[in-house]
């Protein structure tokens, strides 16, 4: 996988190698920015709200 | 024999791929989402701090010093929590809603639930171990601590009570009387909800504070307040 990559990538090593860091820099950055704030709402350790289905005779429901 | 090594390899590399991948994930969730959160969350005490004007000033928009919060539209930063157990530069906005989203951006008030010096129960959740983390430390928080929560008219001080740890579906603790629900309340309470334990959302770290006074901002904040309480670290 990796080394289909590396051979894939036109140049001299050291523009492979500058290449893979721009690579590895866009995947980084497209996890920070989108995928892992777009996954971690369904992760099972971010709740600290307490609510229920059926709301208790005086007290408020809330909504995650 | 070759395509059986190559296929070995490949699957080798995909595993290797997605434990970076975890990995990456775990420094996103614990350190990268503070580092954000923080930043935002800075912001937001600083326009508060803005819009209610300097300390021992009257409130620019509220002549009427019993002029409290009723009605705060959804995700809107309405109050700064200072906590002096948490440290003396602790400040965090409140805001209103408690959707995933509100919660990123500082402690989020239940809505319905009563509004800062109200009779009723000002009730509150926060991040533990996430997103800036405001609750992090509320297992510190002893029966006595200060909590200030200043609005724009007011200083409201809460003195803690008491604390359970109960399962995410009880809102008993989010009652008027809190964890009594049904009852008529009397006092003003102050509800703070966290997840537990830590890293975990398995339980609620719950604490209840009761109104000691609320201050209007003309008159100021007594400096004794916002002292260091016994023990604090750090």
């Amino acid at each position: 996988m990796y080394g289909a990559l590396w051979r894939v990538m036109p140049g001299p090593w050291p523009v492979k190698l500058l290449l893979s860091l721009v690579l590895v820099i866009a995947v980084v950055a497209v996890c920070f920015l989108w995928l892992f704030p777009a996954v971690a709402p369904h992760m099972p350790f971010n709740g600290n709200s307490v609510q229920s289905g059926l709301p208790l005779p005086g007290s408020p429901t809330s909504v995650i | 024999m070759k395509r059986l090594q190559r296929g070995v390899r490949t699957l080798g590399e995909v595993f290797i791929t997605l434990a970076l991948f975890l990995f990456l994930f775990i420094a996103w969730q614990l350190w990268w989402t503070d580092v954000t959160a923080n930043r935002a969350q800075t912001v937001t005490i600083h326009a508060l701090e803005r819009n209610f004007g300097p300390a021992g000033t009257p409130a620019r928009a509220a002549a009427d010093p019993k002029a409290v919060l009723t009605k705060v539209p959804f995700g809107q930063a309405f109050a700064i929590m200072r906590i002096p157990r948490f440290g003396a530069d602790y400040a965090r906005p409140v805001l209103q809603g408690t959707d995933t989203d509100t919660l990123t951006k500082g402690i989020a008030h239940y809505p319905g639930t009563a509004f800062p010096g109200q009779v009723g129960n000002f009730a509150v959740a926060g991040h533990r171990t996430t997103y800036g983390k405001p609750f992090s430390n509320i297992d510190l928080l002893q029966s006595g601590d200060i909590i200030v929560v200043e609005t724009k008219t007011n200083y409201v001080v809460y003195a803690v009570d008491r604390h359970v740890i109960v399962a995410p579906d009880q809102v008993e603790v989010i009652a008027p009387v809190p964890q009594h629900p049904g009852v008529q309340p009397k006092q003003a309470w102050l509800t703070m909800t966290a997840c537990h334990p830590r890293f975990s959302a398995n339980q609620r770290y719950v604490v209840f504070a009761k109104l000691v006074r609320s201050i209007t901002r003309a008159s100021g904040l007594p400096a004794s307040y916002m002292a260091a309480p016994v023990g604090t670290v750090g």
